[in-house]
C-alpha cells in the first residue's frame, strides 16, 4: 500500500470521526470570529488602517485558533489506543502523520472560508480582484501550521498540561510564517508596492523544510 | 577531580580579569563612554549562547540517530547554558541601548531572533519539564530540539526581508566594524573567557544529568531485587 | 511460493516467531531480560506469569509495536509442511520484513484499539482499508456477523457494553486473517455468549494452522487448546514444556496456584 493511499484512507477516517460530532471544528470558527471581533473592541481602525492592520490580526487568529485545535489530533488517538492498532497496520508512520495534517488542513480551511468574508465586511477590507492570491496565502500559511501543528500535537500528547503546552511550542517555531503570511496578505491588501512573490516563495519554502523535517524524523513521532 | 577543580579555578580567575579588563584595561569609547563597555560581556554571551544551541542541536539530532542517553544529557546542558548566556545577552542589549540611543528594544533581525531563540529554548526546557518517562522525554524533547534549531535561521531571514522592505533607521552598527586594537584584545579575553565559564556549567550540568539516571538505575535495581526475594521468600513457604 | 518478504502467497499459511535475547528496559526499569523463544508454526502457546511479568511487553514487542533495547525479534513465513521453523534459512523459509510481518500479525490488547465514535461497520472498514484487503465490504459483513454483533453494526462503539466492546476488539484482529495471533488476556469482559464464540475460533485458527501466543493468568478454558506452555517471572522466562511436549503439568501447577 503506498503511503499516500494510506493517507487518504486516514484522511477519510479523521474527517468522518470529525464531522460526526463537529465540536472541534464549531469551537475553532466561533474562537477565531471571537478574536477577530474582539480586535474591533481594543481599537476603531480606518478603513487604511484595517487594510494595514487587518492582516496581522487574521493570522494571529488563525495562529490561536490553530493551535488550540490541533492538540487533539494526537491525544485522541490514547483513547482506547487507537494510535497502536494504526501502527499495527501495514502502512508507513509518515502516512499516519500525512493524513492527519491533510485532516488539519480541512478543519482550519473551512474556519477560514467563514472567517475571512467576516473579516472582510467588519473591518470594510475589500477582497475583490485578490481572492485567487489570498487563497495561495492561504494555503501556504496554513500547510505551515498544520506542519509543525500535527508534529507537536504528536509531541505534547505525551507530556502533561498538553493543551497549554502546543500553543507554547508552536507559536515561537511559527513567528516567520506570522510574518510573511501578515507581510504577502498585506500586500494585496494594501497599496504600497508589492513583494508578494518574495513572500510566497518565503511560505513555501518554509513549508518544504518541514515538512522534509517531519519525514525523517516521523518514526520517532509515531513510535511508543 | 583535580582537573575539574583546576579548570574551575582557571575559569573563575579567567573571567575575573575578563571583567577587570573591560573595565580598566580598555579604552574609553568616543560617543558611548562608559557603558560601551558592557559590550564585551554582551557580545561574549551571544557568542557562548549561539555555540551552546548548537551543541544542543547537534546533541538532539546524535540521541535520535544513536539513541544514547548522553547524548540527551549533552542536549539538556546546552540548552540550560544556552539560555542562561542568552538571558545575559537579553539584558545587557536593552542596558547598553537605552543610555546610547534612547530605546530599550528594537526589532532588527539579530534581535528578534536572538528573543525567539530564547523563547524556543524555554519552551524546549518546559516540554522536558512536563515529561515523566526518560525515554520519551529524550526523544521528543530531540525533535522538539530539532524543530526549533531550523527554523532559527527561518526566523533571521524572514526578519531581514521585511527590513529590507521596511527600513528602519540603521541603529546597532556592526559591532567589530574598526575597532580599537586592544579593545579587540580585551574582546578576545571576553569571549575566551566566557567560554570557560560556558564549558564549566556544560560540564557541570552534564554529570548532573549523569548522575541522576545512575541514582535512577540504581534505584530500580534496589527495588527489583527487593520484589525478587519477596517472590523467592514466598516460593519457599508454598 | 512467496520469494517476495512482502507479500504472502495463499499457499504459506504458517508464521513462526523467534525472540533471541531480547531485552526491553524502560529507562531503568527492566521489563524483559535476555528472553529467547523460538515459537514455532502452528504452536498454541499459554504465556503464564503474575502481573509485571514482562507478558504485555512481550506481546507487544512481538505485536512490532516497540523495538527491544537488545537482540532479536525474526518472523519466518513456511510452507505448510515445514513446521519447525529454522531460521536459518533453508529452502521454504522467507525471513520477514516488518511491513510484510504487520500484513499476517494480529493482536487483541488491554484497549479495545477501536474508535468509539465510529460504528462498528466503520470501525471494521477502516482497517480492512488500512491491511489492503480485497472486497472490502464482504470481508466487513462476514466479520460483523461472525462475531454476532450484526444488528449493532450502524451503531457508535461508544454505545457499546463491555463484551461488545470486546467481541468487535477480537474481529478486528481477526479481520485480515492474520497467521500469528498475539492474545493479551483476550477473553476479558466477554459474556458467555462471546466466550463460547471465541473458544470456537481460536480452535478452527489452531485447525487451520494459526500460531498464537495467548498470555493469561486467570483460568480460562482456552487453555485447553494449548499445545506449549511458556512461564514467565520478572523479565524472564521459567519454565517452557517445549514445542512438542505436554504443557498440562505446568498449566496445572499454574492454576493451582491462581
Amino acid at each position: 500500500m503506498t503511503t499516500a493511499r494510506a493517507a487518504a484512507i486516514i484522511l477519510a477516517k479523521e474527517l468522518r470521526l470529525e464531522f460526526r460530532t463537529r465540536e472541534l471544528l464549531n469551537a475553532t470558527v466561533i474562537f477565531s470570529l471571537i478574536v477577530v471581533v474582539l480586535f474591533s473592541f481594543a481599537f476603531e481602525p480606518t478603513a487604511a488602517e484595517s487594510r494595514r492592520y487587518g492582516p496581522g490580526l487574521l493570522w494571529i487568529a488563525f495562529l490561536f485558533a490553530g493551535s488550540l485545535m490541533l492538540h487533539p489530533s494526537f491525544s485522541r488517538e490514547q483513547t482506547n489506543s487507537t494510535l497502536d492498532a494504526l501502527r499495527m497496520a501495514p502502512i508507513s508512520s509518515f502516512s499516519i502523520l500525512l493524513g492527519k495534517m491533510l485532516a488539519n488542513f480541512v478543519f482550519l480551511s473551512l474556519a477560514e472560508i467563514v472567517v475571512v468574508p467576516v473579516f472582510s465586511v467588519l473591518y470594510n477590507v475589500s477582497l475583490t480582484g485578490v481572492v485567487a492570491r489570498l487563497i495561495l496565502v492561504l494555503v501556504l500559511g496554513t500547510l505551515g501550521l498544520v506542519i509543525t501543528g500535527t508534529v507537536f500535537s504528536a509531541v505534547s500528547a505525551h507530556a502533561r498540561m498538553r493543551e497549554l503546552l502546543l500553543p507554547i511550542l508552536l507559536l515561537p517555531i511559527l513567528a516567520p510564517l506570522l510574518i510573511a503570511a501578515v507581510e504577502a496578505t498585506a500586500s494585496l491588501l494594501t497599496d504600497e508596492p508589492s513583494h508578494f512573490g518574495t513572500w510566497v516563495a518565503f511560505l513555501a519554502g518554509f513549508d518544504v523544510v518541514f515538512m522534509t523535517v517531519s519525514w525523517l524524523l516521523c518514526d520517532y513521532l509515531v513510535e511508543e | 577531580m583535580k582537573l575539574r577543580f583546576v579548570g574551575t579555578i582557571a575559569a573563575a580567575l579567567l573571567i575575573m580579569f575578563a571583567g577587570y579588563a573591560a573595565l580598566f584595561i580598555a579604552p574609553e569609547e568616543r560617543t558611548m563612554h562608559e557603558i560601551q563597555r558592557i559590550f564585551y560581556f554582551h557580545l561574549a554571551s551571544w557568542i557562548t549562547s549561539f555555540t551552546a544551541f548548537f551543541i544542543a542541536f547537534v546533541a538532539n539530532a546524535a540521541y535520535l540517530a544513536t539513541r544514547r542517553a548522553k547524548w540527551d544529557w549533552l542536549g539538556v546542558a546546552g540548552a540550560e547554558v544556552g539560555v542562561a548566556c542568552c538571558t545575559i545577552g537579553l539584558i545587557t542589549g536593552p542596558l547598553w541601548a537605552r543610555p546610547v540611543w534612547g530605546i530599550w528594544w528594537t526589532w532588527d533581525a539579530r534581535l528578534t531572533t536572538t528573543f525567539i531563540l530564547w523563547l524556543l529554548y524555554i519552551s524546549y526546557l518546559l516540554l522536558r519539564g512536563l515529561i515523566e518517562d526518560p525515554q520519551r522525554r529524550a526523544t521528543l524533547s530531540a525533535i522538539y530540539g530539532v524543530f526549533a534549531f531550523l527554523d532559527v535561521p527561518l526566523v533571521y531571514m524572514a526578519n531581514r526581508l521585511w527590513r529590507t522592505q521596511h527600513p528602519q533607521p540603521v541603529i546597532l552598527g556592526g559591532s567589530g566594524s574598526g575597532l580599537d586594537p586592544v579593545m579587540s584584545k580585551v574582546l578576545l579575553v571576553c569571549v575566551i573567557a566566557s567560554f570557560g565559564v560556558m564549558t564549566l556549567g556544560f560540564l557541570d550540568r552534564y554529570r548532573l544529568e549523569q548522575l541522576r539516571h545512575e541514582c535512577e538505575e540504581l534505584r530500580q535495581e534496589v527495588e527489583s531485587r527487593a520484589i525478587e526475594s519477596q517472590s523467592i521468600s514466598k516460593k519457599g513457604q508454598t | 511460493m512467496a520469494a517476495s518478504s512482502t507479500n504472502l502467497a495463499p499457499a504459506t499459511r504458517s508464521v513462526g516467531l523467534r525472540f533471541e535475547r531480547v531485552e526491553k528496559r524502560f529507562g531503568s526499569l527492566w521489563a524483559l531480560r535476555g528472553v529467547s523463544l523460538q515459537i514455532h508454526a502452528g504452536e498454541f502457546v499459554a504465556l503464564l506469569g503474575p502481573n509485571g511479568a514482562g507478558k504485555t511487553t512481550l506481546l507487544r514487542i512481538a505485536a512490532l509495536l516497540m523495538s527491544p533495547t537488545s537482540g532479536i525479534v525474526q518472523f519466518a513465513a513456511l510452507e505448510p509442511q515445514n513446521s519447525k521453523v529454522t531460521f536459518d534459512g533453508p529452502p521454504g523459509t522467507t525471513e520477514m520484513q516488518p511491513l510484510g510481518a504487520k500484513r499476517v500479525i494480529g493482536m487483541v490488547g488491554h484497549n479495545t484499539l477501536v474508535y468509539d465514535e465510529l460504528t462498528a461497520v466503520e470501525n471494521l472498514t477502516l482497517f480492512a482499508q488500512l491491511y489492503g484487503l480485497d472486497d472490502v465490504a464482504a470481508r466487513v459483513a462476514t466479520s460483523i456477523e461472525a462475531c454476532g454483533l450484526a444488528s449493532r453494526g450502524d451503531s457508535v462503539v461508544r454505545t457499546f457494553s463491555r463484551g461488545m466492546r470486546q467481541r468487535l476488539s477480537i474481529a478486528r484482529a481477526l479481520l485480515h486473517d492474520p497467521r500469528l495471533l498475539l492474545l493479551d488476556e483476550p477473553a476479558a469482559g466477554l459474556d458467555r455468549q462471546g466466550l463460547a464464540w471465541f473458544g470456537a475460533t481460536l480452535e478452527r485458527l489452531r485447525v487451520d494452522g494459526c500460531t498464537v501466543l495467548m498470555s493469561t493468568h486467570a483460568r480460562n478454558e482456552s487453555l485447553d487448546l494449548a499445545t506449549r506452555a511458556v512461564s514467565i517471572a520478572s523479565g524472564r522466562i521459567e519454565q517452557d514444556s517445549g514445542t512438542g511436549g505436554d504443557p498440562r503439568p505446568l498449566l496445572a501447577v499454574l492454576r493451582a496456584e491462581a
